[in-house]
C-alpha cells in the first residue's frame, strides 16, 4: 500500500502540487488523471522520489519513503517497477539485455536463469522473438510491452505507469490496459497509473484520483466518476453535455 | 560580473558533486568491467583512423615548414627531423589530437548521456537503484584515462613517420639525415611529460562533457546546445591545463 499524505511541491515560486493526500491499495489500480500540464507526472515522480517534496509525506506500507536517505531508499526503488511515458529503452541495449538489466545488476542468477526469466517476462506481455531486436527497430506498443515487462522482471511490489497509452491506437491503447490489471492482480501488486484515457479510466481503474490545477479536485470510483458533481470533472469526463441532456 | 561568478562557482560545485557520485563502487564489477571494455572500442578504437590521418599530416607538414624556415647553411638539415619530433611529442600529438578529441568523442559523450537524460532512461537507471552517474561517466573516464595515452604514442610515432615519408618524397630532407636528426639528443622525460597531459587531458574530454549532458534539460534543441557547450568547454579547459602542466613540467 502506498500512502500520500499532504504532498506539494513547487518549482521555484510555482507551486505544481498543493497539499494532495491520497491512498493506493495493494492489489489495485489507481488512476491519477487530468489535463496535461496539472502535475499527473510531478506527483508521480515525487512518489517514486525523482522528485524532492516540498512538504508532507509518502509511505511504502507504513515505511516513511520521503524521510529516507538515498541507500535505503535504493532498497525501496528494488521493489519498485516503472513504465515510463517514452518507455525509456535503453538504446544500446537489445530488448533482453533490457529487459534482463536489472537482473544482472542486482541478482546473481546464470546467464541461463536470466534468459529464462527474460523469456518468461516478455511471453507474459506477449512477445516473442524479439530478444534481440534494439529498441529502435520496436513500434511504440511493443516499446511499452518490453518497458513493462522491464518493470515486472524483479516481481516489484509497486508497479507506475506514465501515460502507457500515450501515442498508441486504441486497439493497442486496450491491450497495454489489459495487461498492467491483469499483473496487478496476478501478482497482487500496488499499482498507480497516470493517465487522461477516459477508456483506461473505465477499464481499470479500481479507484481514481482527478487532478486540476495540482490539486486533487476529485476521488472515487471509476463507475461513479461518470455521475461526478464536480464541474471540472465532468468538463474532463465530456459527461457534461450528456448529463445535461439527460436532466432535461 | 557577479552573475558570472556565481554561475562559475554553481557548475563547478555540481561538477564536483557529480564526480564524487560517479567515483563510487560500482554495483556489480562484472558489469563494471564490460562497460570499461566497449567504452574503450567506443572512445579510443573507433578514434585510431583519425588519429592516424591527422597525425601523418601534421608532421608531414611540420616537417615541410621547418625544412622552409632552416635554409641558413649555419643550421644542420638533420635539425629538420629533431624539430618535427620535439613539435609532435611535445605539442602536437598531446594537445592537438586531444583537441580533436574533444570534439569527436566529447560531443558523442555529451549527446548520448543528454539523450539518455530527456528520454528518461536516466531516470529509469536511478529508480532500478542503479547510481546513474557511476554507471554511466565512471566507465568512460576510466576508459579515456586507459586509451588516450596509447592513442597519442600511436599519434606521435605516426606524426613522425609522416613527417618522414612526406620529407622523403618532397626530397626536403633526405631520409638518413631526418632518421639523424629524430634520434638526436632525445629526451625521454618529453615524452612523460606529453603522457602526463595526455592523461590529464583525458579526464576532462571525458568528465565535462558527461556533466553536461547528464544535466541536459528540456528536448533535442537542448542536446545539441550540451553538446556544443560540452566540446567549447572542454577545450578551453584543454588549452588552460595545457599552460598550466607546461609551467609546471617544463619551467
Amino acid at each position: 500500500m502506498i500512502t500520500v499524505q499532504n504532498i506539494s511541491k513547487l518549482f521555484g515560486q510555482k507551486e505544481v502540487l498543493s497539499n494532495i493526500s491520497m491512498v493506493a491499495e495493494q492489489g489495485k489500480t489507481t488512476l491519477v488523471i487530468g489535463g496535461s500540464g496539472h502535475g499527473k507526472t510531478v506527483l508521480m515522480r515525487c512518489i517514486i522520489g525523482l522528485e524532492e517534496v516540498g512538504s508532507g509525506a509518502i509511505f511504502y506500507n507504513e515505511r516513511n519513503f520521503s524521510e529516507m536517505k538515498l541507500p535505503q531508499r535504493k532498497e525501496i526503488r528494488k521493489e519498485m517497477g516503472v513504465l515510463f511515458q517514452g518507455a525509456a529503452l535503453f538504446d544500446s541495449l537489445s530488448v533482453e539485455e533490457n529487459v534482463g538489466f536489472p537482473l544482472s545488476m542486482f541478482t546473481t542468477l546464470s546467464e541461463e536463469e536470466k534468459h529464462e526469466r527474460v523469456n518468461f517476462c516478455l511471453k507474459r506481455v506477449n512477445l516473442e522473438n524479439v530478444n534481440k531486436l534494439f529498441p529502435s527497430e520496436l513500434s511504440g506498443g511493443m516499446k511499452k510491452r518490453v518497458g513493462i515487462a522491464r518493470a515486472i522482471v524483479m516481481s516489484p511490489k509497486y508497479l507506475f505507469c506514465d501515460e502507457p497509452n500515450s501515442g498508441l491506437d486504441p486497439i493497442t491503447s486496450l491491450v497495454i490496459d489489459d495487461l498492467i490489471k491483469e499483473i496487478t492482480l496476478e501478482y497482487n501488486i500496488t499499482t498507480i497509473v497516470n493517465t487522461h484515457d477516459m477508456n483506461s479510466v473505465m477499464n481499470i481503474g479500481d479507484r481514481v484520483v482527478f487532478i486540476y490545477k495540482g490539486q486533487k479536485w476529485w476521488e472515487g470510483t471509476s463507475k461513479n466518476i461518470l455521475h461526478a458533481e464536480n464541474k471540472e470533472v465532468q468538463e474532463f469526463v465530456g459527461t457534461a453535455k450528456m448529463l445535461k441532456e439527460l436532466r432535461k | 560580473m557577479l552573475t558570472f561568478v556565481s554561475d562559475l562557482f554553481f557548475h563547478i560545485g555540481r561538477y564536483y558533486t557529480l564526480m564524487m557520485r560517479a567515483f563510487s563502487k560500482p554495483e556489480k564489477g562484472y558489469v563494471f568491467r564490460k562497460r570499461i571494455f566497449e567504452e574503450i572500442e567506443k572512445l579510443g578504437i573507433s578514434s585510431l583512423p583519425i588519429v592516424l590521418i591527422i597525425s601523418v599530416f601534421m608532421g608531414a607538414v611540420i616537417t615541410i615548414q621547418a625544412a622552409f624556415g632552416f635554409e641558413s647553411p649555419w643550421i644542420p638539415i638533420y635539425a629538420v627531423g629533431m624539430t618535427t619530433r620535439d613539435s609532435v611529442i611535445l605539442e602536437f600529438a598531446p594537445t592537438l589530437v586531444s583537441l580533436i578529441l574533444a570534439g569527436k568523442v566529447g560531443s558523442s559523450i555529451a549527446s548520448e548521456i543528454g539523450t539518455m537524460r530527456v528520454s528518461e532512461q536516466i531516470d529509469a537507471l536511478e529508480i532500478m537503484g542503479v547510481n546513474s552517474s557511476a554507471h554511466l561517466i565512471f566507465p568512460k573516464i576510466i576508459a579515456s584515462v586507459l586509451i588516450n595515452p596509447f592513442l597519442i604514442v600511436i599519434s606521435m610515432f605516426a606524426g613522425i613517420m609522416g613527417g618522414w615519408a612526406f620529407g622523403s618524397l618532397t626530397n626536403v630532407v633526405t631520409s638518413y639525415e631526418y632518421m639523424y636528426g629524430v634520434q638526436f639528443d632525445f629526451r625521454t622525460y618529453n615524452v612523460i611529460y606529453a603522457l602526463i597531459k595526455t592523461v590529464v587531458f583525458a579526464f576532462i574530454i571525458s568528465s565535462v562533457p558527461a556533466y553536461h549532458g547528464y544535466y541536459t534539460k528540456g528536448g533535442a534543441l537542448e542536446v545539441g546546445k550540451s553538446s556544443t557547450s560540452a566540446v567549447v568547454y572542454s577545450s578551453l579547459l584543454i588549452l588552460i591545463f595545457n599552460f598550466i602542466l607546461t609551467q609546471l613540467l617544463l619551467a
